[in-house]
């Protein structure tokens, strides 16, 4: 799971890959997107995952049999689209199974993948069962770019996996999460992307859950990096069409107005995390109130039609002003309950990205204290803490 | 429309990554690719499927849902529509 939009799946309005699962101000409030996080393990460290800070203490993983049961109860409720995920979902060693019951079932099956642990013949594996999609999101700290660019053996690895990709008829679909660290390297990511012959290249900025809200501070970009990226990319876009396909998307930190989150709470979207929690989306956990059910206790139906934890912000009653009286609140249901939580402490309260939230000066504020940071001389810079099973214990003890 | 980007000729396929299939839990017919998912009217539905289950050029396409559609002549109405699906990425020549 990146920090990016991947909680974005089907709020990708802001046009990228796949936006026309569900109109941003349709009720419907069918899960047609179901997001499996099938394990929390991952070999990698990122310290901008969205994974939540404690994953070290989930025990009890689904067993296979229960996520296929989770997969058909879904399926029958009018899912279509499934992301697997995790963690890396490649350390799953039922992945070919589940994959093909779900292919079966008639999903849509997109593999969010890192790629480390990925071979040529595991790509032929999962055609097989029927894996219709796959995105490999490059870690692409600085430091990892760097080996990239540079041409290491990581380098040779993803170039091979690329080419396994290819090799197997799927489109070639990279995410780059980008951050203060490696924004400035965008004409060097997307060279890369030229380099291994990508379709689709989303750039989608660090979003704050998880770990990446924990290092804000050092992940936050600044205005002149962003104007700069933004207009890098604009001119590959320009120069690619018609070969590779280039999303940007805006970082929401920076914005007026905010995301329309998940499209909706409780409308599309169900995610589902390693031991079995249901949750309207992946950051969501964290909220104070939660009941949090489980699907070994109950149904996808009950869960997601009688639950507190679903019922909680759908429609628009729940809010509070500026939404309750906004005639934009159709648009963006007030934007993220679990950022406006982060930040005012209530999950109620309008998201502060938007301007004419009472909170919206944390945002400048969040944005001033990493101009701060970045200033300090480097021997004072608080180091990026990064997501493994050491810091996650440490932290969620404390 | 100065240019059609099908002709008679011509055979339609998906582009990469997309599906057609039938929803039982939405009633209609739908396009699924990466992360997203088109519903299909009825005429869209109707094309789509064909093209989804049969490599033959739109003049064959048009012949057999003239068929289906009892005589009706839906010339105009099939390549208005392959032009949006064309430009919205679903086909391929």
């Amino acid at each position: 799971m990146t920090g990016s939009e991947n909680n974005n799946t089907p709020d990708r309005a802001q046009g990228s890959i796949g936006s026309s699962i569900g109109k941003v101000g349709d009720q419907i409030r069918q899960p047609l997107w179901l997001l499996a996080e099938l394990t929390y393990s991952c070999p990698l460290q990122c310290p901008y995952c969205s994974n939540p800070m404690d994953f070290a203490n989930v025990k009890n993983e689904l067993s296979t049999e229960e996520w296929i049961d989770v997969f058909k109860q879904a399926r029958a409720m009018g899912a279509t689209q499934l992301g697997l995920s995790g963690g890396e979902p490649l350390t799953r060693p039922d992945l070919v199974e589940l994959i093909k019951a779900a292919r079966d079932l008639g999903f849509y099956t997109n593999l969010i993948t890192s790629g480390v642990g990925m071979d040529a013949a595991k790509v032929a594996e999962f055609k097989e069962a029927g894996l219709d999609h796959i995105q490999v999101s490059f870690q692409a700290s600085s430091e990892d770019l760097n080996n990239l660019i540079a041409g290491t053996d990581a380098f040779k690895h993803k170039i091979e996996m690329a080419k396994a990709v290819k090799a197997n008829d799927y489109p070639m679909v990279l995410c780059f999460v980008t951050h203060r660290q490696n924004i400035d390297q965008v004409d060097e990511i997307l060279d890369l992307c030229i380099e291994l012959e990508a379709d689709y290249v989303e750039l989608a900025t660090t979003q704050y859950y998880g770990w990446a809200m924990h290092n804000r501070d050092q992940l936050m970009p600044m205005k002149e990096q962003l104007v700069k990226a933004e207009a890098t990319a604009h001119r590959y876009q320009e120069e690619q069409k018609g070969k590779m396909k280039i999303y940007y998307v805006v970082p929401d930190y920076y914005e007026e107005r905010p995301k329309a989150c998940m499209n909706g709470w409780g409308n599309i979207f169900l995610t589902i995390t390693p031991d079995g929690t249901a949750l309207p989306c992946h950051a969501a956990r964290q909220l104070p109130g939660m009941t949090l059910p489980n699907v070994k206790d109950m149904s996808v139906d009950e869960i997601w039609n009688g639950s507190d934890d679903f019922n909680k912000f759908r429609g628009f009653d729940w809010m509070t002003e500026p939404c309750r009286s906004c005639d934009e609140k159709e648009k963006d249901f007030g934007g993220c309950r679990c950022q406006a939580f982060m930040l005012t402490g209530d999950a109620a309260n309008a998201d502060p990205v938007c301007s004419k939230s009472p909170h919206h000066h944390l945002i400048e504020e969040a944005i001033e204290a990493g101009i701060a940071e970045a200033a300090k001389p480097v021997i004072d810079q608080k180091p990026l803490v990064f997501r493994n099973p050491k810091n996650s214990k440490q932290i969620s003890a404390k | 429309m100065s240019e059609r980007a099908f002709n008679d000729d011509t055979v339609p396929r998906l582009a990469q990554g997309y599906r057609f299939q039938w929803e039982p839990a939405q009633n209609c017919n739908v396009l699924l690719y990466p992360e997203g998912m088109v519903k299909l009217n009825g005429g869209a539905g109707e094309i789509l499927k064909l093209i989804s289950e049969k490599q033959q050029t739109v003049a064959e396409h048009i012949a057999e849902l003239k068929v289906a559609f009892d005589g009706a002549d839906l010339r105009d109405d099939v390549y208005r529509f392959l032009d949006e699906a064309y430009n919205n990425d679903w086909l391929r020549k």
